[in-house]
């Protein structure tokens, strides 16, 4: 057997966890498990548990491994042993501890990011594997405080960052008067019934990044989209339940969000730069509401920007200079196959991409996804430390002359910027839709 | 000795064949119950050209990103898979059994060529001893089942080479060879030997789900 791990997890103190764990008995514990088992598993969890050949072809193929140098308590299967293995062998009767250790491993050492998938040759769903860690952490009431309060905030106001309701519409109005100044004609249509597009972003954005809103709507604009944004809950196309294992939150969040779009009657919905509210939207909420695929087209702003750009609807008046690296966000990539279509915006936008490798579905997790950014503070050198290939990754893309690190999602966005800050990379990270902003021809630069 | 032969390669053969063909079909049909009771959307997603598109990757070496980061691994696996399945099918001794019980036949490998596969397994057995022996992150998962199901595998070829060359005693040899085939046949179904019945069907489905939801290779 393998030594101990290294970093001593137990100095890491979460609130949610330490608590939950201390309310816990061993009685509890196991009729969780057990409960959750019976009821909501079957064929997949009995038959990957069975089929595993116990091989550690799958361990190359996780950043958190590569990272500690090997150590196999990080490996995907290493971390399915150390957690529903051993509930499972032992019929649910593990101690308090065992269950705190799972809740770290399943929510800090884990992304959900896939790429195991790709790598095991009995194509063992080790991310689903560990979802079901995760609904037993949360039914036990132990889910890391800091992703608690935002499935709190979903729970409570439909949005991830508890904006209050009239923020919402205020935050927009105040976004088109800016944009006014820019393009005196812009709208950014509320509520308007009939539009083609509904446009849907995480709560982060009216949150903390306003200006997102503002070039989505010169994008838009110039464009000559008919597009709207619901004025009402809805709106937020984001999801930290589907990451705790709260699938009941995780289908109200869905259903508002598609219901909204009915009730606009629009024909698509287009979602920001994000990842994993694309996963949300795309492959996890409809499945737990019942539609095997979503109820309305799903466009990501990759796909969305790709057939602006094709269909000439956006000119790119000087490509941008500085030459950028691409990162390949896993939930619209091994998720969603846009890998090519980003390429294409890439080129389209930049005189110069500079790739990374592996790429494209092979890609490296950013460490921020799944939820485990946030998992907050205590967990932040968890994903740091997890995720140095990145950080080398980004250095010879780096040292081939890449200046800007363009992540079309949001989570990868954060984590990200916390990698090239800690590993002292000196790298700018943007999303495609600043890119487009700044190389766009738009009919202001035309006016007086 | 004579009767333990007998017994071993008479009822015992029986059963074991009972077992393997019985527990693989119960298993199966098991899982498929399972589905349908619990996790019927499987169907739904489950798309055969994409199931095929994925089983092809995976079965034909260095077709992945997964076997060609792993040369050495996947070459002996490679290896010791085919030889594993195809020396007992091919063997010119066990086909004539066949004949001898049921007048049926069909094409037989050299025994040369049979010899060196028996070989190829045993080797091939060793490696992944050493591997769960040595490598840290096999051997952090590995089991006591996992050297016992090797173990399994691994004896009806050593006493079979045995035989063949005639060393040690042939008839106690031959013996524990028929008991060791009994015993590997008969845990198919019921170990973690199981993953030749159910990894089409779990790469099946994953290949399905990346194929047509993800648009995204799974190789
Ligand atoms: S982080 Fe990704 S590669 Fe690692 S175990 Fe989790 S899903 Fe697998
Ligand atoms: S690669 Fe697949 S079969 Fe091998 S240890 Fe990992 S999950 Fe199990
Ligand atoms: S945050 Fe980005 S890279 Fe990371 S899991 Fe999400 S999509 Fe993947």
């Amino acid at each position: 057997m393998a030594g101990p791990l290294k970093k001593e997890k137990a100095g890491v103190v979460d609130e949610g966890i330490d608590v939950g764990i201390s309310r816990l008995s061993e009685a509890k514990i196991q009729s969780v498990i057990n409960g959750v088992i019976e009821s909501e598993t079957g064929a997949r969890l009995k038959t990957y548990v069975e089929t595993c050949i116990h091989c550690g072809l799958c361990s190359e193929a996780c950043h958190y491994y590569l990272s500690h140098d090997k150590d196999p308590h990080y490996s995907p299967v290493g971390k399915v042993k150390q957690t529903i293995w051993e509930m499972l062998r032992k019929k649910g009767r593990v101690s308090p501890e065992f269950i705190r250790r799972a809740a770290i491993i399943a929510h800090t050492e884990c992304n959900l990011c896939k790429r195991c998938t790709q790598y095991c040759p009995f194509g063992i769903d080790i991310t689903y594997l560990m979802s079901v860690v995760r609904r037993i952490i949360h039914k036990l009431g132990v889910t890391p405080l800091y992703i608690q309060d935002t499935a709190h905030s979903h729970s409570v106001t439909m949005n991830q960052m508890w904006v209050k309701g009239d923020e919402w519409p205020d935050t927009l109005q105040w976004q088109e008067e800016e944009a006014r100044v820019e393009i005196p004609d812009l709208r950014i249509p509320m509520e308007k019934e009939g539009a083609d597009i509904m446009y849907s972003v995480i709560a982060p954005e009216p949150k903390f990044q306003a200006q997102l809103i503002y070039q989505a709507a010169i994008i838009m604009q110039v464009a000559g989209v008919n597009w709207t944004m619901p004025a009402s809950v809805g709106w937020d196309n984001s999801d930290m339940a589907m990451f705790t294992g709260d699938n009941e939150i995780m289908g109200r969040l869905k259903r508002s969000h598609f219901e909204t779009a009915a009730r606009l009657k629009v024909k698509k919905i287009v979602m920001g730069e994000c990842g994993h509210a694309f996963r949300s939207v795309y492959d996890m909420g409809n499945r737990w509401l019942g539609w095997s695929m979503p109820p309305f087209t799903i466009v990501h702003a990759i796909e969305f920007y790709h057939d602006l750009i094709k269909e000439g609807r956006i000119k790119i008046a000087k490509k941008y200079r500085p030459p950028i690296t691409l990162h390949d966000p896993c939930n619209v990539v091994r998720g969603g196959g846009l890998h090519e279509k980003a390429r294409y915006v890439a080129h389209a936008l930049c005189e110069n991409v500079i790739e990374m490798h592996p790429n494209r579905e092979h890609n490296y997790c950013c460490c921020a996804g799944g939820g485990v950014i946030n998992t907050g503070p205590p967990f932040k050198m968890t994903r740091i430390e997890g995720n140095r290939v990145k950080a080398e990754q980004l250095f010879v893309a780096k040292t081939k002359g890449a200046e800007v690190l363009v992540a079309p999602c949001h989570n990868c966005h954060s984590g990200l910027h916390d990698i090239v800050h800690h590993y002292e990379i000196g790298l700018d990270i943007k999303f495609f839709g600043d890119i487009i902003y700044e190389v766009m021809e738009k009919p202001a630069q035309a006016g007086p | 000795m004579h009767t333990f032969y007998n017994v071993v390669s008479g009822p015992l053969a029986w059963i074991a064949f009972i077992l393997f063909f019985g527990g693989s079909i119960y298993r199966i049909v098991r899982m498929l119950m399972l589905v349908a009771e619990k996790e019927k959307f499987i169907f739904t997603y489950m798309s055969w050209r994409y199931s095929l598109r994925s089983i092809l990757h995976w079965i034909i070496p260095f077709a992945t990103v997964s076997w060609r980061r792993q040369p050495v691994l996947t070459v002996i696996t490679f290896a010791f898979h085919a030889c594993l399945i195809a020396t007992p099918l091919f063997l010119l001794s066990h086909v004539l059994l066949w004949d001898e019980a049921f007048a049926i036949s069909w094409w037989t490998l050299p025994d040369a060529v049979a010899d060196v596969m028996a070989i190829i397994v045993i080797l091939g057995a060793i490696y992944f001893l050493a591997r769960r022996l040595t490598q840290p992150d096999v051997k952090f998962i590995t089991s006591a089942s996992d050297f016992v199901i090797l173990a399994i595998v691994a004896a009806p070829f050593v006493t079979g080479f045995l035989a063949y060359h005639q060393w040690l005693s042939y008839p106690l040899v031959m013996c524990l060879h028929v008991l060791a085939g009994d015993i590997m046949l008969a845990a198919i179904p019921f170990t973690r030997l199981s993953h030749m019945l159910f990894s089409p069907f779990t790469r099946a489905y994953m290949g399905s789900e990346f194929g047509k939801v993800r648009h995204a290779r799974d190789w």
